[in-house]
């Protein structure tokens, strides 16, 4: 029915109303906890980034020092592998699709199976605006959020557009003293009500394959109906929501580093301001594919090519070019923490209620190694998990930290992975 | 209510003369959903142009298509929408249909004027959305499908109090329904040979030809049964084959075939290659476009010709990447010219053309190992194994290091270990020969002061340089297969069973041979052939229900 009394609307934009602080709900329970996947491509150097001690974090490895302003939000996991059990690797993709979806994919084989991302995102992002939020800092449109069925979720490439699918004329403001319903959206509800109702036809007609293709239709014609409810309700009030103004400085994107960094910090900022306006609770940032395509102004050869390439030099002990490039990374990944620790909601941060998720898919890039892949988690998500630990194993899937997040944003799973990667062992260390 | 409409309707269709009512529901037992491919940016493009007129303007974005087996039809088999991309879907059908029904277009798309424009009239809303439907889901619409069309039109413009309101909505829904967006191919038969439906084989045709839905004679000729008889379905290919929109189609299948959407991607360093644009790039493609479409289409020539061809096409854009003064008239800086390589010059063949050389490269530098692989897999159809993996790399391109200073010579370091040598020695012999040509394309006779040597060899046929390698190419046996199997794969969207391999290997490519290798006998062998209308039963997985449904919190939700 539309403009008329009986418009049937989805679930309100927070699950109850907040405290006078807007630091917790009413009832006292924390502001929601939220995710972000942050991923990185061609690895670190073995030697280099580790700490030397077990437990409590004392000290980093010279590629993690960045980091040191942090040392107590963080948690570094070494020594974590990916298990070949003899299958041939394909350089750069069998370790993403092995960290993220927990399966060592047969060459040429595509995964049919979720990325830890999309899993969280289908448990904890279901009531807000968007789904998860997924942006590329050097110009791809690949991400490493993948849904079943080899089902990729598209990066935003340019944070201008991200600015205004997120606070552009669909966005309420959840602290503004108005609220008028457009009768517009209930009328677009009846219109996405009919584009489902059309696909009875297909039933019993269908294979399986094209069954999970179109379930996947279903369940973003669903989330646009969700975005629409939203805005048919007054949202709640969210001290900590500011709308940011359109972002300024964005370079048109590629994979110099220059570009790189300045697009990563405006792409952050925004995901602050969607997550603490609760558009969403999932975020995938990816800093560069797996295959780094990185390059610096006036150098004819990109990252991934030095780190196959370049010599060890010997005085050094490693790659210098390759080193250099890594050092932009972990610079990178410092911004992020810093924008997001520096977010105040009340007496505390938008970190505090986070979990991020920094992964890559090599070990040592040079020669396309699956052992020892960095990984590191950042923040507390509201004190569901430790932090400032070093958790050192000594080839462990590494599965095992994409099961232990999986559990502490509270996906019901007692396992995960398949195969060589198959863990039901938790990383009970981190979790509170 | 629903039979008011349905009288209202069979009224209005009788009266504005439209040739066939709705159809009657499928018969989902007898019926198999086949084929499921997302129409790709340039498609989706098309048909809103044919349909609403290219004064329609499509400001969004679209979901990225992706790959599978070297071709992007066939990766559209395997898409889906995500929730991002159907954000970007549903503005941009508002977006047009907010434009259709506006007072500037209303005129020539919604021939019909309704009776009062402040309420509903689902005549004239039937008139309209039955004769568009028929074109975005490429068949008519069912009873159903109809008469759920004009109520949201109906309902919507009661309630707004505009008649175009409700029809604009009405139409959004349209475009971003699955039957808009995917390309639902239908067959029935028996389980051990299913044949398209008229419609479905009026759309693979349709799309294999001008790239483009099924045009209003195509969908006649489907409903009156034309396309299951031989001199039917001859004479709408004959139609097709004659019509200007063929070369939308030659340009398309070679823009897949050629990977041009990796262009979107592509840069080089501006501090090194300060020429090199996105306009550069863009011409680029059109350049090779442009030659292939010459050679095939206007001379209607030897496929293989085009690994060969002295004649081609430049803008003065790309004449300062080759380093060849292009004149142009005055009031036209960016004309296309004609262009005749001399007997001499190292250019030949689309190979030599920077759509390959400066897509298959590094952003700062050239690569042979890349271009070779990219020679064999993209115009050979062979596929290069990945490499193994704990592999030092360290001598391929260290280009400092004083013994090694061309790219031949790292290589041939590089090869000296045996776990290289396998894959390497398909790939370096052919992607050295183009070693004349930077990572833009310009042509180079010195690499670090020492001359390159263009010499090669690719399966027992040696050449001295990428002229040599332009008619080892066209010799090779493998290209003319490679052309036959990769179009009649773009055709249907997958890749080839067996048996279909077997005909695509003896029959098809024989024609092909027989027609002097030229592209127009080709599209026709592919487009009246049987083989290419065919189908098989989806398979149901265990675990499915045995007659697999969609799940059905997600309808009722």
């Amino acid at each position: 029915m539309l403009g008329g009394a009986a418009v049937t609307v989805g679930l309100p934009f927070l699950d109850c109303f907040l405290d006078g602080n807007g630091v917790a709900l009413a009832d006292g329970a924390p502001l929601p906890t939220i995710f972000a996947n942050w991923f990185f491509g061609c690895g670190l150097n073995p030697g280099r980034w580790e700490p030397k001690t077990a437990g409590k974090l004392v000290d980093l490895g010279p590629e993690l020092e960045p980091l040191r302003p942090y040392m107590t939000k963080v948690n570094v996991f070494s020594g974590f592998k990916v298990p070949l059990d003899g299958k041939p690797a394909q350089p750069h993709i069998t370790g993403k699709i092995a960290v993220q979806t927990g399966i060592v994919a047969a060459a040429g084989q595509k995964t049919a199976l979720p990325s830890v991302d999309t899993i969280i995102a289908d448990t904890i992002g279901t009531k807000t605006r968007f789904r998860s939020l997924e942006v590329s800092c050097i110009g791809s449109r690949n991400s490493e959020s993948v849904r079943a069925g080899n089902i990729m979720n598209p990066s935003e490439v340019s944070p201008t557009a991200l600015y205004t699918r997120i606070f552009g004329p669909d966005f309420t403001d959840p602290n503004a003293a108005d609220f008028t319903p457009d009768p517009r959206v209930m009328a677009r509800q009846s219109v996405l009500s009919g584009v489902k109702d059309q696909l009875t036809d297909l039933q019993g007609m269908i294979g399986s394959a094209d069954k999970v293709r179109l379930d996947e239709y279903l369940t973003s014609v669903r989330q646009l109906e969700q975005q629409l409810a939203l805005e048919l309700q007054k949202p709640e009030p969210l001290k900590s929501c500011t709308v940011p103004q359109k972002p300024a400085g964005e370079l048109p994107p590629n994979a110099e580093v220059t570009t790189m960094q300045t697009n990563h910090r405006l792409f952050v900022q925004l995901i602050a301001n969607a997550m603490a306006c609760g558009q969403t609770r999932v975020a995938n940032i990816a800093l560069t594919e797996g295959l780094s395509t990185l390059r610096r102004s006036g150098n004819a050869v990109i990252h991934h090519t030095h780190t196959h390439e370049e010599p060890v030099d010997p005085k050094l002990g490693y790659q210098p070019n390759v080193t250099w490039f890594i050092g932009t990374i972990m610079s990178a990944m410092a911004d992020m923490i810093a924008t997001f620790d520096g977010f105040r909601e009340g007496d505390r941060s938008l970190l505090d209620r986070m979990l991020v998720w920094v992964s890559t898919e090599t070990g040592y890039a040079k020669v396309h190694s699956t052992d020892n892949i960095p990984t590191l988690t950042i923040g507390g998500a509201n004190g569901r998990v430790k932090t400032g630990l070093h958790i050192p194993t000594a080839g462990d899937p590494i599965s095992r930290v994409g099961l232990t997040v999986q559990q502490a944003m509270g996906v019901p799973v007692n396992s995960w992975g398949s195969d060589t990667m198959a863990t039901s062992r938790t990383i009970t260390e981190i979790l509170a | 209510m629903v039979k008011k409409i349905a009288i209202a309707l069979a009224i209005a269709l009788t009266a504005t003369g439209i040739s066939h009512a709705a159809t009657d529901e499928p018969s989902a037992s007898r019926m198999h959903l086949v084929g499921m491919r997302r129409i790709t940016q340039d498609q989706y493009r098309q048909i809103i142009a044919d349909v609403f007129g290219r004064t329609i303007k499509l400001g969004g974005r679209f979901e990225p298509d992706q790959r599978d087996a070297g071709l992007l039809a066939v990766g559209a088999s395997q898409v889906s929408v995500t929730a991002s991309g159907f954000e970007q879907y549903d503005d941009l059908a508002r977006s047009i249909a907010a434009q259709v029904v506006d007072e500037q277009h209303r005129i020539v798309t919604v021939p019909c004027k309704p009776r009062s424009g402040q309420g509903a009239d689902d005549a004239c809303a039937g008139n309209f959305l039955s004769s568009v439907g028929r074109l975005l889901y490429r068949r008519p619409l069912t009873q159903r499908e109809l008469t759920d069309e004009i109520k949201i039109a109906s309902d919507v413009s009661d309630r707004l109090h505009d008649f175009y309101a409700g029809l604009s909505l009405a139409l959004t829904g349209m475009l971003e329904s699955a039957q808009f967006l995917f390309r639902q191919e239908v067959a029935s038969g028996d389980a051990s040979h299913l044949t398209l439906d008229p419609y479905s084989k009026a759309t693979r045709l349709s799309f294999l030809l001008w790239n483009a839905g099924p045009d209003r004679p195509l969908l006649d000729a489907a409903e009156h049964g034309e396309l299951d008889t031989p001199a039917g379905l001859d004479r709408q290919v004959d139609r097709m084959l004659a019509s200007p929109r063929l070369e939308a189609g030659v340009r398309a299948f070679f823009s897949d075939m050629l990977g041009f959407t990796a262009f979107e991607g592509l840069a080089k360093d501006p501090v090194l290659y300060p020429k090199f644009s996105a306009r550069v790039a863009a011409d680029a493609q059109e350049q090779t476009l442009r030659t292939i479409v010459e050679l095939l289409l206007t001379q209607n020539g030897d496929y293989r010709d085009l690994f060969t061809t002295r004649t081609t096409f430049l803008t003065p854009l790309l004449g300062a990447i080759y380093k060849i003064p292009v004149t142009t008239p005055d009031d036209l800086p960016d004309a296309w010219v004609r262009y005749e390589y001399p007997q001499d010059a190292e250019q030949a063949g689309i190979v030599t053309q920077a759509s390959f050389v400066a897509l298959h490269s590094q952003p700062g530098r050239s690569s042979p190992t890349v271009r070779g692989k990219a020679l064999r897999e993209v115009l050979l159809c062979q596929k290069v194994p990945d490499p193994p993996g704990n592999v030092n790399f360290a001598l391929v391109q260290d280009t400092n290091n004083p013994d090694f200073k061309t790219a031949r010579q790292r290589l041939t370091a590089h090869r000296s270990q045996p776990t290289c040598a396998g894959c390497h020695k398909i790939m370096d012999p052919i992607g050295l020969a183009l070693e004349n040509f930077d990572t833009t394309g310009a042509f180079r006779a010195l690499e670090n002061g020492a001359p390159i040597d263009a010499s090669g060899e690719i399966d027992g046929m040696k050449f001295t340089d990428a002229q040599g390698l332009g008619k080892a190419l066209h010799d090779n046996p493998a290209a003319a297969a490679c052309i036959v199997n990769r179009l009649y794969a773009y055709g249907i969207g997958r890749s080839t069973t067996k048996d279909e391999a077997n005909w695509v290997h003896t029959d098809l490519t024989k024609d092909f041979v027989a027609g002097h290798y030229g592209i127009e006998a080709l599209l026709r062998g592919i487009a009246t052939s049987d083989q290419f209308y065919s189908a098989t039963k989806p398979e149901i997985r265990a675990g499915d229900p045995a007659s697999t449904r969609l799940a059905s919190e997600g309808l009722h939700q």
